[in-house]
């Protein structure tokens, strides 16, 4: 079976042009301007935009164990519907995958259900307890791309110090998630102005400094590569600004929401602006966006955390941290940040192929011959609203909800299969 | 011309919702509830028919006896739901609760909960109007409606007034409360104690003064107020010893002579004495603090008249 993509705007090593794509079975078989077919299904993309499939370095599948969240079947069919064909499962399921047969399991489950590649993050400690390294040189036998203990975060320097020996020997990335646990204590938010005014616990910006700066300094004797997750603060940009220039092997990741909202969303108590880390100050925010446009952050991650409302609808103090993301990334990111001239629009869509990527060494997602047919077209003009009952996710945790935004995913391809498509409206 | 503040319905989640003149009117009315408070029979039937529940998970006897007098002297019917006997402990959500207690006719929430934020909860669930009784470290606004009731009627207006606060300020939500409310009627207040137990930004936050010194802080203060020292937070390190707190921030006779002459003694109770307050300010003749008690039941019936549409 031939599809052939007519006339779309396509992004072709950074930067865009009007050409064709011809897909044969799984694969890219031609891009070049006005392709010739009698046999192949002629996909119309005349004033749309077609990028490389969506790679997801972050993301909560929550399965196995806490499946009534999400699951891999709905995980990465939402994945889909936001452009994804690639997402990144991080270990904290329950159990935790901190084995081969886990690792195995999801996998598994992802090449018979799923509706985009995913990658398995293994876990940096046994059961991601911060006390023993994991059997992550197995679990790379298996499959696993990096190791982390994501959600959590080694506190102990000594143990941090060896993991970063161990996992360097194999070339396994580190992912990290910075939070010194003493200083974080029990925060909810951001310890700024607003933590004061809503009598909140604030986490402060220093719970994420210390310990990325504690890893840059073991990263530095271990030649360990560390990649530092959902980056929200002013001075985590500048450490790693300046650990780059000084010639270390580090990437970043930063979420759509660091880059879109800041701690004032969390005046209202809306437990759907909780998350860690939490949203940060405007010029904490500020600070993340120049970040991304100057490369110290490389790339741009979901960390979509699904949550059931149940979960979500409590005392703010009791609500679970985390929102999610794959439907959301990218219309919020092109309306909020694209339309305004803000970032460009080839930055945004480097961050959300070639970078993260390149960043864990992981194939590169480009539209090329030869390449597999891993595709989104999105429709700029098209409006993107965001509401419980057309949320593929199982859970609906999102601090957009009923919000409408500009810019829309109309399909996506993952190794030439259509695995979303947009309703189509007919103009009368 | 300003028209009459419109109550009817409305939630007290803090005072920011309210404008200064809206809350110089809950002061008016309080004035006239007070009066009914003094008389022998102290019971008007203005709210009768009405259901007042008391919804209170975190423990506080002093707060829901003043909140359950000022209903029942309007003649509402009271109801008390208390975590520690309820549904809650159970490990039933407040959202189920609220559902629950909804069902029997509630037509006014007073909620006390250590989670702040959870007022709105209950508003958003039951679609009735709710009283923050004091939700966490976030806000009290009744105490400190009262509290702003007690000085203004000892010192009438208060603008211009020169406040100040000593104390655990990071883990009261009488201070915060307070700040709002007194700001929007212009006075100058002044927040002391320790920089560990002094949240961050509170100059932006509030526009007040912050100060680590006492004799500072107190300078020219027309009315001091005292805050109780949370003595279970001792155990988080924040100061080193009790003895230590005290000797740099009791207000005693010898400290209170760098205020104003005369100033008006408030604390919000319950006291620490000989930690924060010791018993010669305390007992003295400007303490006003049984008197705030008083004016926290009027305080109280006025704002549950204005919700309720009370008949005058």
């Amino acid at each position: 079976m031939k599809t052939l993509i007519k006339n779309g705007t396509v992004y072709l090593d950074g930067a865009f042009s009007v050409t064709d794509i011809l897909i044969e079975e799984e694969i890219i078989t031609e891009v070049a301007s006005n392709i010739q077919t009698d046999t192949a299904h002629i996909i119309d993309a005349t004033g749309k935009h077609v990028f490389p499939g969506f790679l997801d370095l972050h993301a909560h599948l929550r399965d196995p164990g806490q499946t009534y969240k999400e699951d891999i079947v709905t995980g990465t069919k939402a994945a889909a519907k936001g452009g994804f064909t690639t997402v990144c499962a991080m270990p904290n399921t329950e159990p935790v995958t901190d084995n081969i047969a886990a690792v195995e399991y999801i996998q598994r489950r992802a090449k018979d259900l799923g509706f985009c590649k995913v990658k398995v993050i293994g876990a940096l400690t046994k059961k991601q307890e911060g006390l023993e390294i994991s059997e992550m040189a197995s679990m790379q036998k298996g499959g696993i791309i990096a190791v982390s203990d994501d959600g959590k975060c080694v506190q102990n320097a000594r143990l941090m110090l060896n993991c970063m020996k161990y996992a360097a020997n194999y070339k396994l990335p580190i992912i990290i998630h910075a939070e010194d646990y003493n200083l974080a204590g029990k925060g909810q938010i951001h310890g700024g102005k607003i933590s004061t005014a809503l009598g909140l616990s604030g986490i402060p910006s220093m719970a994420e400094e210390v310990i990325i700066a504690r890893d840059i300094m073991l990263a530095e004797s271990t030649k360990a590569k560390i990649h530092i997750a959902h980056l929200s603060t002013a001075k985590s940009v500048q450490m790693i600004r300046d650990a780059k220039a000084n010639g270390l092997n580090i990437t970043c990741e930063v979420t759509p929401h660091h880059l879109i909202l800041n701690e004032e969303a969390c005046a209202g108590f809306d437990t759907n602006t909780k998350m860690k880390p939490p949203l940060r100050s405007e010029k904490d925010r500020m600070a993340l966006i120049a970040g991304l446009i100057d490369g110290t952050i490389d790339c741009i991650a979901t960390d979509h955390a699904p949550h059931q409302d149940f979960e979500k609808e409590r005392e703010f103090d009791h609500a679970p941290f985390g929102i999610i993301g794959f439907e959301t990334t990218f219309t919020v990111l092109f309306d909020k940040l694209i339309k305004p001239g803000t970032l460009s629009l080839e930055r945004l869509i480097e961050a959300l192929t070639t970078s993260p990527a390149k960043a864990l060494d992981l194939h590169l997602p480009e539209i090329k011959k030869g390449e597999p047919a891993d595709i989104c077209i999105a429709d700029l003009n098209e409006q993107t609203l965001i509401e419980a009952d057309t949320l593929i996710s199982k859970s609906k945790n999102s601090p957009w909800l009923n919000q409408s935004f500009s810019g829309k995913i109309v399909q996506t391809f993952c190794n030439g299969r259509i695995t979303w498509q947009a309703e189509i409206h007919q103009d009368s | 011309m300003s028209t009459t503040p419109q109550f009817l319905g409305r939630n007290v989640f803090d005072l920011d919702d309210y404008s200064a003149e809206e809350i110089m009117y809950i002061l008016e009315a309080a004035k006239g509830m007070k009066e009914i408070n003094l008389r022998e029979y102290k019971k008007i039937p203005t709210l009768r028919g009405k259901t007042v529940c008391t919804l209170f998970v975190e423990n506080s006897t002093r707060t829901r006896m003043s909140f359950e007098l000022a209903a029942s002297r309007l003649s509402a019917d009271v109801v008390s739901f208390q975590a520690s006997v309820s549904a809650l402990q159970k490990g039933e959500s407040l959202q189920d609760t609220v559902y629950t207690l909804n069902a029997m006719g509630i037509d006014l929430y007073v909620i006390r909960h250590s989670s702040p934020g959870s007022p709105m909860l209950v508003h958003k669930h039951s679609g009735k109007p709710v009283i923050n009784g004091g939700d966490g470290r976030h806000a009290h606004p009744t105490q400190a409606l009262l509290d702003i009731f007690s000085i203004w009627e000892k010192l009438g207006d208060l603008k211009g007034l020169k406040i100040t606060i000593v104390g655990d300020i990071l883990n009261s939500r009488v201070v915060r409360s307070n700040l709002i409310g007194m700001k929007k009627l212009g006075a100058e207040v002044t927040v002391c104690g320790p920089r560990t137990l002094m949240p961050g930004f509170m100059e932006e936050v509030y526009g007040c003064k912050v100060s680590y010194d006492l004799e500072t802080a107190l300078k020219d203060a027309d009315v001091v107020m005292g805050l109780r020292m949370q003595l279970e937070r001792q155990t988080e390190g924040l100061f080193p010893s009790l003895e230590e707190y005290t000797k740099h921030y009791v207000l005693s006779k010898e400290t209170i002579k760098f205020a104003k002459k005369d100033a008006l003694i408030m604390h919000p109770g319950p006291m620490n004495r000989g930690i924060e307050i010791l018993p010669e300010i305390a007992d003295s003749q400007q303490s006003i603090i049984v008197e705030q008690v008083a004016n926290g039941v009027a305080v109280r019936m006025a704002l549950m008249f204005l919700i309720l549409g009370g008949k005058a």
